[in-house]
């Protein structure tokens, strides 16, 4: 029978504070040339902190989680669909990519003016899409210069130094690259300084998320989009990871006083993949019957570091400063962010779908979780590749498994009424009631 | 101009039975996305049942399917101790005293119409299939739905049934009168699944074959939602579509399994399993006054 205990709750208090971080990256991106700063464009996969060594000035706009804020804008997400459709793309390509180039083929910027083109592009390729994103980008805005890393390597219990060196050796190409097209020297101080924030935020992201084992939750998943979206942004940040560590402190403390994220909790639950993001209301419906969705690994793993802990669960992962590496040069550096991101679990999947599943029930177990809501996402083959094993897998670990189709950044694909009624059953079987 | 996909709206009661001498009158309406279904119980046993296309307005069409299942009875809405809308405008029904999943309702349906032994109940509904799993008592363990895509969906045999100008009820017998299974339309969406038949017909395809091929891609479609949540013995078909001798035989051969046999009409589930719900609920009301 399900408890009908009522937990306190109340808002973040840092929440303000990440708004404001997210605010500046979109306007410092656009501003940079009015300062005399630089642009450079690519994906939040990328390796962000290596045109750090450029110079303080130096500002990106990570495409996924600028498509998804358009997404959010169903108004402008629309007009930027459908300028893609017309300038004759396909319209099962990847949403997120689909809605960036929109931006950039009617030259709007999100939140207002003209779209501002990057100096340089800096990419890698995780999927087929991000291999191709920013050629098209090239097509479209042509004189932009671009560097793409590939990283198909495959997964982390199968690096060695060869496929590391691989790897490396690209960044290091990029970096004589980078000193070219841009004409500055570049800084191996910022490049070190730079590594170490992104190892920091991204081992604390991953202790936020261990703090959600909590039950009641700290934090719902909803709120987790609007915070983990910033390691996305900029993730070898400063501001990022000092926002971080606040961030852990005050949910460290939530769950010491059992503060809720949803007061009336009874049913805990992880959805997959990137949501429908203008339909997040969804998350709220799910709490009308005491339901709380605690991340995913998505949530958890894109942005997250993990490692197994002594006790066998999964904790955030040691970073070079707390083991005591000091980073000497750049060489040294490179190693580290390449290995750092390579164990990314998000990252794990494109290789196999077992070791998601692995993770997923991982997550399920040590998250004391009643059911799973997967997204069979149209809008990303790369996050949706052997997301119906993974339910197989899930339901073989024994959890409940609810799946519904749906699209992160093309509402066309996305059916607001039958998801709900999906719900409505999913969470009638588990033996939830509205409240 | 002749309307082949309209099929018959009628109702029905049991005229030996005497309401007023029942203690519990409970009803579920199931507002579907093609028809509607009220559903009138006297005592756990079924006395009452009206099935009709539903409009455009959801509270308009329950409240005229539940007047009609009442028509020449004596019941009137204030005779019935509650009521349980389902179906997808189960929350606009005006005069429900709640409001329960059709996936649920049709399990508990099911259970009722195919006797508790059923496990797997395969519900064919105007826009939508869906696969349940139930226990011996007609609760959902697990379920799935199809994708957005309207194939394998009344609806669909309708669009169907107007191109070819065949009677609804009929084109399930006919599409068996074929000496060999052509292979099935490729039917990944009505509309392209009907350019496709269009086309067959000029091929020269006679109406049979056409049909055949239409019903054993809704079969095959219908069989891979099967496939994901696993048949088990034994098996029940309500919706619509279970009239459709087409589809269910070439089902039956696909999955190697027999439907179970319907005692009453395999529309009504949802509306049945309503009214089921709805006796529990009124009785727990009860004791609990």
């Amino acid at each position: 029978m399900a408890s009908k205990q009522t937990y306190e709750t109340k808002p973040l208090e840092c929440w303000g504070k990440a708004k404001q971080i997210r605010q500046d990256f979109y306007r410092d991106y656009a501003e940079a040339h009015e300062k005399g700063g630089l642009r450079w464009a690519g994906g939040a996969w990328t390796f962000g902190a290596i045109p750090c060594g450029l110079g303080d000035d130096v500002y990106s706009l990570t495409s996924e989680p600028y498509a998804a804020s358009i997404a959010a804008d169903k108004e402008f997400s629309m007009r930027c669909l459908e300028a893609a459709e017309r300038a004759g793309y396909a319209r099962d390509l990847c949403s997120y990519m689909r809605n960036y180039w929109g931006s950039v083929i009617l030259d709007e910027y999100l939140w207002g003016g003209n779209f501002p083109k990057p100096d340089f592009i800096w990419q890698d390729h995780v999927c087929c899409s991000h291999a191709k994103w920013y050629q098209v980008v090239c097509d479209l805005e042509p004189g932009i210069p671009s560097f793409c890393i590939d990283v198909a390597v495959g997964p982390a219990g199968e690096l060695n130094d060869n496929r590391l060196d691989y790897v490396v050796g690209q960044m290091h190409d990029g970096i004589e690259w980078m000193e070219k097209v841009t004409g500055r020297e570049y800084d191996d101080e910022k490049l070190i300084e730079a590594v170490n924030q992104e190892c920091r935020s991204t081992s604390l992201w991953a202790e936020v998320c261990c703090l959600n084992k909590a039950i009641p939750a700290p934090l719902e998943e909803k709120t987790m989009f609007s915070l983990y979206v910033l390691g996305t942004l900029m993730k070898h940040s400063k501001a990022v990871a000092d926002f971080y560590e606040e961030l852990r402190d005050e949910v460290a403390e939530r769950v010491q006083s059992q503060i809720a994220a949803v007061p009336n909790e009874r049913c805990r639950l992880m959805s997959d993949t990137q949501p429908p993001w203008g339909f997040l209301g969804l998350f709220r419906y799910l709490e009308e019957y005491g339901a709380v969705s605690v991340g995913s690994l998505y949530t958890f793993g894109l942005i997250g570091m993990w490692e197994e802990m002594s006790d066998g669960s999964w904790g955030p992962r040691t970073t070079p400063q707390q083991a005591g590496i000091e980073i000497k040069d750049r060489d040294q550096a490179l190693h580290i962010l390449a290995e750092w991101n390579l164990h990314k679990p998000e990252w794990q999947h494109f290789y196999s779908p077992h070791l998601k599943t692995e993770m997923m029930v991982r997550i399920a177990r040590e998250w004391s979780l009643d059911g799973v809501l997967l997204h069979y996402n149209r809008g990303c083959e790369g996050l949706s590749l052997g997301i119906a094993e993974n339910r197989l897998g899930l339901i073989e670990a024994g959890y409940p498994v609810m799946t519904f189709e749906g699209n992160m950044g093309d509402e066309r694909e996305f059916d607001l009424a039958r998801t709900k009624a999906r719900i409505d059953t999913f969470m009638e079987t588990l033996g939830h009631a509205r409240s | 101009m002749t309307e082949y996909w309209r099929w018959k709206e009628y109702r029905w009661h049991d005229e030996e039975v005497d309401w007023r001498a029942g203690e519990l009158v409970t009803a579920g309406v199931d507002v579907g996305s093609v028809s509607s279904q009220a559903v009138v119980m006297v005592d756990g046993e079924l006395y009452a049942f009206s099935s009709m296309r539903t409009g455009s307005d959801s509270p308009e069409s329950a409240r005229k399917a539940m007047d009609w299942a009442m028509e020449g009875t004596g019941l009137t809405l204030d005779d019935v101790g509650f009521v349980v809308g389902t179906g997808y405008g189960r929350v606009n029904v005006p005069f429900s005293d709640k409001a329960i999943t059709e996936i649920a309702c049709h399990a508990r349906g099911a259970n009722y119409m195919y006797g508790p032994g059923v496990r797997t109940v395969l519900d064919m509904g105007g826009q939508d299939c869906k696969v349940i799993r139930c226990d011996e008592r007609g609760k959902v363990s697990a379920f799935v739905m199809n994708d957005k895509c309207a194939a394998g969906t009344g609806r669909g045999m309708e669009v169907f049934a107007d191109l070819l100008a065949i009677p609804i009820e009929e084109v399930g017998e006919l599409s068996l009168q074929v000496e060999e299974e052509p292979p099935p339309v490729s039917c990944t969406c009505v509309v392209f699944a009907k350019s496709e038949a269009t086309a067959l017909l000029r091929e020269g395809w006679p109406k049979s074959k056409v049909l055949a091929a239409y019903c054993s891609a809704m079969a095959h479609r219908v069989v891979t939602l099967l496939e994901q949540v696993g048949v088990e013995e034994e098996f029940a078909i309500t919706g619509g579509i279970a009239k459709n001798i087409g589809i269910v035989r070439r089902l039956e051969d696909e999955i190697g399994v027999k439907a179970q046999s319907a005692k009453y009409d395999t529309q009504i589930a949802g509306g049945l399993g309503g009214a089921l719900f709805a006796q529990s609920l009124l009785k727990k009301k009860l004791n609990a006054n």
